[in-house]
This record gives C-alpha cells, structure tokens and sequence, in this order.
C-alpha cells in the first residue's frame, strides 16, 4: 500500500501544484463551453470527475491484461461506457441540466484530461492509487471551472446557482451585466488570469525563456 | 507487461470480453433508466405547451396546472373527426412526430406541396386544448415543425380562440447555430409573434411572412439577422402547416366552435 505522503500527493497535486488546465492546459473545450452557469458548471464538474476516477480504475484494474498494440481502443471503451451511464443518469435525474449540457457530455469522452490520466497514470499504476489520481485531476479541473463559472454567472448575469445577487439595471436595479462574459471566449480571459495568478505564486510554472 | 498480452489470442479475448462487459453495463444502464427518462419528457412537453400557451411562470406546478387546464384530443387531417386513440396509444402518450413516417399512420407528402421540408406528416394531429373558467375554447396548441438550416425544427403554436391570432411560440427543439437561428428561442424575439394575424381577411391565405422590413405589422414578424435560411424556415413552416393542405380545414372546424368537446 502506498504511503500517506504518495497519497496525498496524487489526490491533492493536481489543484495546483499541477493542475491540468492550468498546466497542463488540457480539457479547455468544456471549459470554455459550459461555465457561464454555476449550475451546469458544478454537475459537468461532478460528471467529469467520476468518469476520470473510474476509468482510471478499471484501466488500472485490468493494465496486466491490455494488450499494447489496442490499449488505446481498450481505453476509449471504458470511457466511452462511462459516459453514456453518465449521460444516461443525468437524463433520468437531472433533465434540464442534462438538457442544457447536451452534447458536452458525450464531449467527456474526447476531454483530453480522461484519456491523458488513463494513458500516462493508470496504465502503469495500482488501481487504489489510479482512482485517487482520477479524483484528484477531477478536483482540479473542477476549481478552474467553478472559478470560471462563478466569475462568469457573477458578472455577466448577476447571480449564482440561479439566484440574483446583483440587481440588473433591466429589472430596475443598478448592476449593468457584462456582456461579454456569457458568451465562451469570456472563459479564455478566465483561464488565462488564473495561469497568470498561479504562475505568480508558484514561479517554478514559468517555462524556461527559448 | 509480459508478452504473452500480446499474443492474437489474448487480444481478440481482451477486446470480446470488454465489450460484452461494457455492452452489458451500458445496456443495462439504459433499459433501466428509460421509465424515468420518458417521465421526464413527458414533463418536458407539457411545460412547453405551457410555455407557448403563455401560461408557464417560475414556480409553476406543471403537472397539476396542465391536469386542470389543458385537454389533449387527437384530431384526423382528413376526416376532421375526433378519434380516441391511435393504433393503442392514447392521447398523452401519442407521439404525431414519431408516427409520421409509418405507413399507415403518416403520408409522405408530395414535392411540391412539402413546403415545409418535412418529408412526411401524421394523419391524426394532437392538438391542446385550453378553455376558460366557463369551458369556452381560450386557446390551441398545436405541433409545427420545418426545417432550418442544420436540421428540423420543432416548435409549438398557440393561437387564440378565433384561430387565427397568435398566441405565443415555443421551438422546443431545433439544430440552428447558437447566437444566429438559435435565436428562435429567444424571448425577445418570440414577444414578437404575440398578436400576429396568421391569416388575411378570408381567413384562408396564410399571411405570416418573417421579412427584413416591415410594412404590415398584423402579418409580419421581424426577422433573424445573419439567420435568412432559418427565418425562412419558419416562414415556410408556417405556410405549410397552416395552409389547406394541413391544419387549416381543421381550424376552420374548431373556429365554428366544434370538436372542444369530449
């Protein structure tokens, strides 16, 4: 079994000390694309991150048993199955959301942070540690969502989870929203913000000048 | 890894027991969620009824409010009686958009009269009908549908009792690009059909017309800029669906006050 610090390292490392949208800039499609609501934003979060943990695990599961020459197809079953249960559930449970999400759902088979774990972490590791990995990159890609959806509903609709926080200038209040925000390529801003900030506390992320 | 992974037994193995395994759970996923799924679509379409009749506001019990008001009657487009269900399936849980390309329950249309794009059309139409306190006729709601640019759209119509001004609009369903035809649903936009005259004065000539410039305010509606393909989309719907060709006789009938009944 592995040690507390291993632990701690592969569920915890990927926030920030190696984020993988922030540094690895992987995944940054369904970034862009489902964040202008806290809402949708935090079950894409949900949805993401246990589909990277089970993959994760199941790879991990049966990696003594893939034969190299198809492990990539092996890999994209597994995730792809993963998916259409998720899918499959958010529309049982959750169908406006699901609604609304539409498409990026299935889009989390392609998000490259999935395959990329599967690929670079599970395929040589035990499961146990696989699924924390899994869990661990979710957590990650969840803080630079939720910051990005919580900038972008806060400021460009005024309100958070749905409820209005700032009174809108068209319902008679004084916030005027900005605009820009609802639309994706607001999330680029977003993210790169959060690079810079992060960059600046963590100055090892800085790649060497060419 | 040892090498006997690599093997071709050992690889037709791997990959037929995965996808068994996978096949199995997926399914299993699917035929297991279905009963909540299609309850939710139910919930769905009624709140979009709801939604084009104008009747839809946040907190809204949907279920209890669609019970009360609304009565779903299936209609036949050729012999304009009312008809109690449809090879087994009864009002609620017909499907007009799913029957229409079975023979038998749907008619492929003729080139030149399927102005609409839509290949074929159900025989029996299921309207929504809402009446008032007093049980007078206050508003339909029937299914349109034509294609954009990408693909169909779906959309429901709500007309007030004279059949003839509109309602409300509600494309619940439809393929158009965000931000450009996808913005048939915007609320701005669909405001704008409230009022509107679908017809002319004999109340046979389909008058809608979704155009740039607008000289006839009872008729026309403002159309979509950078969307001309999906304006003229709906424009073609309309003129479609509301000719004699499909519901017009049939809004003849109700406008005389028949077929609300039972």
């Amino acid at each position: 079994m592995a040690s507390k610090k291993e632990i701690k390292e592969v569920l915890f490392g990927p926030i920030f000390a190696n984020n993988p949208i922030a540094l690895q800039i992987l995944g940054i499609c369904s970034a862009l694309a489902v964040t202008s609501k806290m809402e949708n934003t935090l079950v894409m979060c949900i949805a993401l991150t246990l589909v990277t943990a089970f993959s994760n695990l199941f790879i991990s599961l049966i990696r003594n048993h893939i034969p190299s020459s198809v492990r990539i197809i092996v890999q994209m079953t597994i995730i792809a199955s993963l998916v259409i249960v998720v899918d499959e559930i958010l529309r049982a449970y959750a169908y406006s959301i699901a609604k609304e999400l539409s498409v990026f759902v299935g889009l989390i088979i392609t998000n490259c942070i999935v395959m990329g774990r599967a690929e670079a972490y599970a395929m040589k590791s035990p499961p146990g540690l696989s699924f924390l990995d899994g869990i661990g990159n979710g957590l990650g890609y969840s803080v630079v969502l939720l910051t990005v959806g919580f900038i972008r509903e806060l400021f460009g609709s005024g309100s958070l989870f749905g409820y209005q926080i700032l009174s809108l200038v068209s319902e008679g209040g004084w916030y005027q929203p900005v605009g820009l925000l609802v639309l994706p390529p607001s999330a680029f801003f977003i993210i790169g913000g959060f690079i810079w900030v992060l960059r600046t506390f963590r100055k090892e992320q800085v790649e060497p000048k060419d | 890894m040892s090498n006997k992974n690599e093997t071709l037994g050992k690889t037709l193995f791997v990959v037929v027991a995965l996808c068994l395994v996978c096949a199995i759970i997926v399914a299993g996923a699917a035929v297991g969620l279905k009963p909540l799924q299609k309850k939710n679509a139910a919930l769905d379409m009624q709140r979009n009824v709801l939604d084009a009749a104008g009747l839809l506001q946040p907190g809204t019990d949907v279920v209890a409010l669609f019970e009360q008001r609304v009565a779903t009657r299936l209609v036949d487009l050729t012999t304009l009686e009312l008809v109690a269900d449809v090879a087994g399936s009864n009002p609620t849980e017909y499907d007009p958009i799913a029957v229409a390309k079975k023979p038998g329950l749907g008619t492929k249309l003729a080139k030149a009269d399927d102005t609409a794009g839509i290949g074929s059309r159900e025989n029996v139409a299921k309207l929504y009908f809402i009446n008032d306190t007093d049980g007078q006729l206050e508003t339909l709601v029937v299914f349109i549908r034509g294609y954009g640019l990408w693909g169909t759209m779906y959309g429901l119509l709500a007309l007030e009792a004279d059949m003839n001004t509109i309602k409300g609009i509600n494309f619940y369903q439809h393929m158009e690009t965000p931000g450009l035809g996808g913005e048939i649903q915007n609320p701005n936009w669909v405001a704008g059909w409230q009022g509107k005259q679908l017809y002319g004065d004999d109340l046979t000539t389909v008058k809608i017309d979704v155009t740039k410039n607008i000289t006839d305010p009872a008729h026309q509606i403002d159309a979509l800029s950078g969307a001309t393909l999906t304006s003229n989309g709906v424009e073609n719907t309309f003129q479609y669906w509301f000719s004699d060709k499909a519901y017009g006789p049939l809004l003849d009938k109700i406008r005389k006050g028949e077929l609300n009944n039972g």
